[in-house]
């Protein structure tokens, strides 16, 4: 047996979390290979061949491949599936889109978001929100699967394994990249943090989470918030933690003026250690949390900030 | 120009499931079931355009048990033409129902499938991004702000780094974020409207699909739970513990 794994990155760098996508190939198939889809992504290639297992790195580079459009990336996977049996991706925005369409051209099934191998072809997922998991047996000739990164543990450093470059597809003339709005930040990216800062409803204003900044400036931590604060407008939405968001399990999780609506504790629960504060005592949130603190958060933070020294 | 939304019946979000005792599935009898809301998202966004003098006809799908019906009638009050309900008691994944919404979509000839990024129940995310493969349309996932000009559609979409916008060429799939719109409450006078706007029921042998299941369900466990911790007094006490006992922060 043997497994692609589509790397995501952004051209110049390999995404961390490609490297919990190896672990969890390796798990279900053993020998892994890479695929670099990309434009001017030479040296994505080669961090990529760095990790350790990676039998080899396939590298298709062409402008028409360089923002990732569904359209041109997943005819590309497809013309290179000869000799694999699985096909991983991470559970990011990016694989979520591309290795349905993949799978659909192939006549597969996918296993979305896995967060366990227990079998070459048997995997663990969590469904209704993740307040139930089905244990999936894939029975097609190529097993798809997306990956939720912090379910595995990162592949370490290995190779060098070889860079083989292939013929790119063609350009599918469907659609086009107009533009990205990427949020600037100098905080660490929210899924790959050791320590997240999260904020709720009761933060009140755009204004307050400055407050957080400053804790997250002190731990080096990443912002994160819960849905109610993105509905609210205080936060942007990227920095959304839970269901309908983005899936964090961080060393060290800050829940400040959050509830713990289950939709929000989908998104962080698998944390290693989970502080949360809060004025209502009687707050959902509480019964996760390995540590509580009940008070107001305006007066608790500066005085955690100080005390952090 | 035609419009073509789906929509799932699914467990309503408000309901707290239940895993069966035999470890077969969540227990859904009995339980209050809804339209799947990025669907909902979905139907509202194709009302909008018509409302804009974009979209002429608006035609709802949806694949399932007979009571999809009622989930159809939904779209219908919403502000949906009429409806085509794809009707089976089998088990049906994502790659089946991709290829109904296809023969679907083949017989009505749509620019614009508009589709819930994901069902609530299943959370797969893929259903979409399928059928737009198997009809080689372009697909843009996760919208969050859709506008048609000269036979594209540009849209606005939700990514983890923050926002991305593609254009994709007409006949195009689209599926619908969060924020993409607030759909509305539907009224009475609408609902009552809705029971007169025609549902077609179909038969997946008559689209000349196989449903089989792909993917064998083993089993549904409870996922593993987390014991609540310690309340601690003040802020030093927390400091002290994330340092000495935790060893979390320096």
């Amino acid at each position: 047996m043997k497994a692609l794994v589509l790397a995501e990155h952004d051209n110049g760098a390999l995404k961390a979390a490609t490297r919990n996508v190896v672990t969890a190939a390796a798990q279900a198939a053993g020998a892994v290979d890479i695929l670099v889809v990309g434009n001017g992504c030479a040296a994505v290639a080669a961090q990529a061949g760095a990790i350790a297992g990676v039998g080899k790195v396939l590298l298709a580079d062409a402008p028409h491949l360089a923002d990732g459009l569904a359209e041109n990336v997943a005819p590309q996977v497809l013309a290179l599936l000869e000799g694999y049996t699985h096909v991983f991706a991470p559970a990011s925005s990016y694989g979520k889109n591309v290795l349905p369409r993949v799978a659909a051209l192939r006549d597969c099934a996918q296993v979305s978001d896995a967060i366990a191998v227990l079998a070459p072809d048997t995997f663990a997922r969590p469904i209704y929100a993740g307040n139930a998991v089905a244990t999936v047996q894939a029975t097609d000739p190529v097993i798809f699967v997306t990956v939720r990164p912090t379910s595995f543990a990162p592949a370490g450093d290995g190779g060098p394994a070889p860079v083989e470059t292939v013929s790119p597809v063609a350009d599918s003339g469907k659609s086009r990249f107009v533009g990205r709005a990427v949020a600037k930040s100098d905080r660490p990216e929210l899924q790959g943090a050791k320590i997240v800062v999260s904020g709720g409803r009761a933060l009140g204003s755009a204004e307050n989470f400055q407050l957080l900044e400053k804790l997250a400036l002190r731990l080096n931590a990443a912002l994160g918030a819960s849905r109610a604060a993105v509905d609210a407008g205080y936060a942007p939405n990227d920095w959304q933690v839970g269901q309908t968001g983005k899936i964090v399990a961080p060393q060290l999780y800050f829940a400040i003026g959050i509830s713990g609506a289950i939709q929000h504790l989908a998104g962080m629960k698998d944390s290693k250690v989970i502080v949360a504060i809060n004025k209502d005592p009687d707050a959902p949130i509480f019964q996760v949390a390995d540590y509580g603190l009940v008070a107001d958060l305006f007066e608790a933070v500066p005085e955690l900030i100080e005390k952090l020294g | 120009m035609k419009a073509l939304v789906c929509v799932k019946r699914v467990v309503d979000y408000n309901v707290k499931v239940r895993v069966k005792p035999d470890q077969s599935g969540v227990d859904i009898a009995n339980v209050k079931m809804s339209m799947n809301p990025f669907d909902e998202i979905a139907v509202e966004e194709a009302v909008r355009l018509k409302e804009a003098g974009v979209v002429t006809e608006i035609v709802a799908v949806s694949c399932g048990v007979a009571q999809c019906q009622e989930t159809l009638r939904t779209a219908l009050a919403i502000g949906a033409d009429r409806a085509v309900l794809v009707e089976t008691d089998a088990e049906l994944q994502p790659l089946a129902v991709a290829k109904l919404l296809a023969a679907v979509v083949e017989r009505e000839q749509p620019q614009l499938v508009i589709v819930g990024k994901q069902a609530i129940d299943d959370d797969a995310n893929q259903t979409g991004q399928m059928l737009a493969a198997l009809r080689a349309m372009p697909q843009a996932t996760f919208a969050s702000k859709l506008k048609i000009a000269d036979g594209w559609a540009e849209v606005t979409r939700e990514v983890d780094g923050g926002l991305e916008t593609i254009a994709v060429l007409l006949p195009a799939v689209i599926t619908t974020d969060l924020r993409l719109n607030e759909p509305r409450y539907v009224t009475l006078p609408n609902i009552m409207k809705a029971k007169k706007k025609p549902l077609e029921v179909l038969a997946p042998a008559a689209l000349g699909v196989d449903v089989a299941p792909r993917l064998k369900t083993v089993k549904v466990g409870e996922p593993s739970q987390r014991q609540a911790g310690i309340k601690v007094a003040d802020v030093a006490t927390l400091v002290a513990k994330l340092r000495d006992e935790a060893k979390v922060i320096t």
